[in-house]
């Protein structure tokens, strides 16, 4: 059997259509956003998180967390937003050696409201990001850190 | 991982702790001296019939055992909650949870 030119040309594309779908993951959140995690820089890893690293600080995102943090090795945090089409609520420590710590997936009817604990390098200011569709809404809190928790 | 799941008003409460060192790589052994390697949860998930309602990303400065808690619309007592980590080693545990 024989295969023309034209015929090898656009199977091979198909093959190769075929793979790189197969490459991409379906979603972006089907893996882990190791470029943002492994970012060192603050506006690099929102960039490689978030696609943009303009943030508009609103009193809607309610960040809550101690301003004083005897223990930086577990600073419990909550972060939550009344406002509607939330996509995602991620939280940023500007001066961890990695600054992004976690990124919640919120879809729909899930609440825009979150909980946990994170460790704190030193005094610092930590963000919480909001993403509704393309805005990104901000709120920041310094917490002063008596005992840094990433150290040894 | 220890997970509860509570249902009131319409929203179903879940917490989770998941027992992990969450080691950074940027530790020292004391003893030794040598780096202790980075062990960590990367990613930790929640589906509720079939429909993920919950994705926890997680870098190396979340706490050790991480704590969560969510909430979210949609469930009913009885039904089963199904939690899933992996870590940047590859390993995974899974854990199930009814609604109470």
């Amino acid at each position: 059997m024989s295969i023309s030119r034209r015929q090898f040309i656009r199977l091979f594309s198909l093959g190769s259509t075929a793979f790189i779908s197969l490459l991409n993951p379906v979603s972006a959140w089907a893996t882990w956003a190791h470029r943002a995690f492994n970012a060192d820089e603050l506006e690099t890893a929102y960039q490689n998180l978030l696609g943009s690293s303009t943030l508009t600080p609103s009193n809607d995102v309610i960040l809550k967390l101690p301003k004083i943090a005897e223990n930086g090795a577990a600073v419990p945090i909550s972060v939550k937003t009344d406002l509607t089409g939330v996509e995602s609520i991620s939280i940023f420590v500007k001066d961890n050696p990695l600054p992004l710590t976690a990124s919640f997936q919120i879809p729909s009817g899930t609440m825009a409201k979150v909980s946990t604990r994170i460790r704190l390098a030193q005094t610092c200011t930590v963000t919480a990001v909001v993403k509704v569709g393309d805005k990104l809404y901000s709120q920041s809190q310094e917490v002063s850190v008596t005992h840094g928790g990433c150290g040894a | 991982m220890r997970v509860s799941a509570r249902f009131k008003n319409d929203v179903t409460s879940v917490r989770v702790m998941a027992p992990h060192p969450m080691e950074t790589g940027r530790r020292s052994d004391q003893q030794t001296g040598e780096l202790i390697p980075a062990k960590y949860i990367q990613e930790l998930s929640c589906e509720h019939q079939g429909k993920i309602v919950f994705i926890a990303q997680f870098g190396s400065s979340m706490s050790e055992n991480p704590y969560l808690s969510f909430s979210f619309k949609g469930g009913q007592k009885g039904d089963t909650l199904q939690f899933r980590w992996n870590d940047n080693t590859g390993d995974v545990e899974k854990t199930d949870t009814i609604i109470k």
